[in-house]
């Protein structure tokens, strides 16, 4: 059971107004398997598909390379994907969104690029494109944090 | 004895409400740490792509002025960045929690600025502190301890040719580490080497010059324009994803991958058949850059689309330049040129 005061700065946190970090991260104290697992889980309860997942640690070890896990996972919705088509051309290479996870040790970190950095330009319509993006990145990055 | 209970309760009241609000400022500060700092330097501040932070030499030998200075300016083209939205109150009840892992009164250096050779400093400089800080101050190489690095080291020597690290750093704070070390660190003390405290002394009027002698401008983050890189094709949608893939494996790279934009949301055969994904990658450079900063495979593997609407066929691809601000480390720059060049050339050839 959560105690109330906490609850209440989490509550704060969430309503945090916009900051100005460039990119997105978030140390998830699970393993990369456990972890990865719960990524999709959070995707999919905040209403994401989950597209493809990239499995940057295979290919590299399949060429000789030594690495950790890490993989890229691609999400969004259809219908940003068509808007951003329609009407955001300048987004096309950041769809579908990213986030990438990767081990570090008994530990798993993941990082998405803060579209509000990326695309600090003034189109009213861009900017609500970008600040639901953001919001939703930080919900996901939020619930990630959770145990 | 028993009126006076009542009096005492009351005047212990604001001690138990100062308790409470330090209590409140802790918890906050674990809030704001786990949202904006454990990523890099860990829950147990051990570090990690950041510096461990709990380490007790390190806790003593810091001013809670070094810390605030640090989260509010960070350290630029080092990865650590500025957080300039968080409030002074923020600030303070992160500095609070970091400060917990070694409760006790960290150490108060005088404020006077310290006096000596910068000529000799500059000697002893090259001699002492390049092999690991950088012949002229950059920092060591790799982002923390983590990924495909070894593990083994506990802390990338710091940029001490950096705005944020001399903004910080007082003369009498980079003199006592200078004479102490960092127990738990590769940094050790100087007067055990050898160096007489005038001799440390040049060093760190050595180092305070770094102000006005500001690493090159390659050394520095890329202020770029655009996120994204956008040319018109002279070509058909097929002839010029065909051109693309030639051109992507004349420069060294593999197709990996090609998809519709909307793959993977809409049944197969359903999606927008004029929108085509073309991912590429040279494994090589791919480790190179993971190897720099694990955090760049976010922008990895290559990819470019192409998009025809209403008869004109565009190709669209990311800005290199442009993310590597987004990561703050000089170290990406040269790569992000490079990719950049890569792109742009492998773009033009195919539409062109």
């Amino acid at each position: 059971m959560i105690r109330k005061p906490l609850f209440l700065l989490l509550l704060w946190l969430l309503a945090t107004p916009a900051l100005a970090e460039d990119l997105l991260m978030a140390r998830i104290p699970m393993t990369f398997p456990e972890a990865m697992l719960k990524l999709q889980n959070v995707l999919k309860a905040h209403g994401q598909t989950l597209s493809r997942v990239q499995r940057v640690d295979i290919g590299l070890t399949s060429k000789g390379y030594k690495t950790d896990k890490y993989r890229v996972v691609f999400f969004g919705r259809l219908d940003e994907i068509r808007e951003v088509a329609e009407k955001h051309p300048l987004l096309i290479p950041y769809v579908p969104h990213k986030i990438a996870i990767f081990a570090e040790e008994d530990e798993t970190l993941i990082v998405a690029a803060n579209p509000a950095s990326l695309f600090p330009e003034k189109d009213p319509a861009l900017q609500k494109f970008v600040r639901t993006w953001k919001a939703d990145l930080e919900a996901i990055f939020h619930d990630m944090r959770e145990e | 004895m028993r009126p006076f209970r009542p009096l005492l309760l009351i005047l212990l009241l604001p001690l138990a409400g100062v308790a409470h609000a330090k209590d409140a400022q802790l918890e906050r500060g674990e809030a704001l740490f786990r949202q904006h700092c454990a990523a890099c330097h860990g829950y147990d501040g051990m570090g990690g792509v950041g510096v461990p932070l709990a380490l007790p030499d390190f806790q003593y030998s810091v001013t809670n002025k070094y810390l605030e200075t640090t989260i509010r300016r960070g350290r630029p083209g080092r990865v650590m960045p500025a957080f300039k939205s968080l409030s002074d109150a923020d600030v303070k009840a992160i500095v609070k929690y970091i400060r917990h892992w070694a409760p006790g009164k960290p150490y108060r250096y005088p404020v006077e600025p310290v006096r000596g050779d910068r000529e000799h400093g500059k000697q002893l400089y090259a001699k002492h502190c390049a092999p690991c800080h950088g012949p002229n101050g950059e920092g060591g190489k790799g982002t923390g301890v983590t990924f495909s690095r070894p593990r083994d080291l506990p802390i990338i020597p710091p940029a001490l040719n950096n705005p944020g690290f001399l903004a910080a750093a007082s003369d009498q704070f980079i003199k006592a580490t200078l004479m102490n070390g960092r127990e738990g660190t590769p940094m050790v003390s100087f007067l055990k080497q050898g160096l007489s405290e005038q001799d440390i002394n040049d060093l760190v009027v050595f180092v305070r010059a770094f102000e006005d002698h500001p690493l090159p401008v390659h050394q520095q983050p890329i202020e770029t324009e655009q996120a994204t890189i956008v040319y018109d094709s002279e070509y058909d949608f097929q002839t010029t994803i065909n051109n693309l893939k030639d051109a992507a494996v004349g420069n060294n790279f593999i197709i990996i991958r090609e998809q519709k934009l909307e793959s993977g949301f809409v049944p197969p055969g359903q999606d927008n058949p004029k929108q085509h994904i073309i991912y590429f990658c040279n494994f090589g450079f791919l480790n190179k850059a993971l190897a720099i900063d694990p955090r760049v495979g976010l922008f990895l593997p290559c990819r470019v689309t192409v998009v025809e609407k209403e008869g004109k066929v565009k190709v669209y691809a990311i800005n290199p330049e442009r993310l590597s601000r987004l990561f703050n480390n000089v170290e990406l720059n040269r790569l992000c040129h490079e990719m950049n060049d890569t792109y742009v050339s492998i773009i033009e050839d195919a539409t062109l």
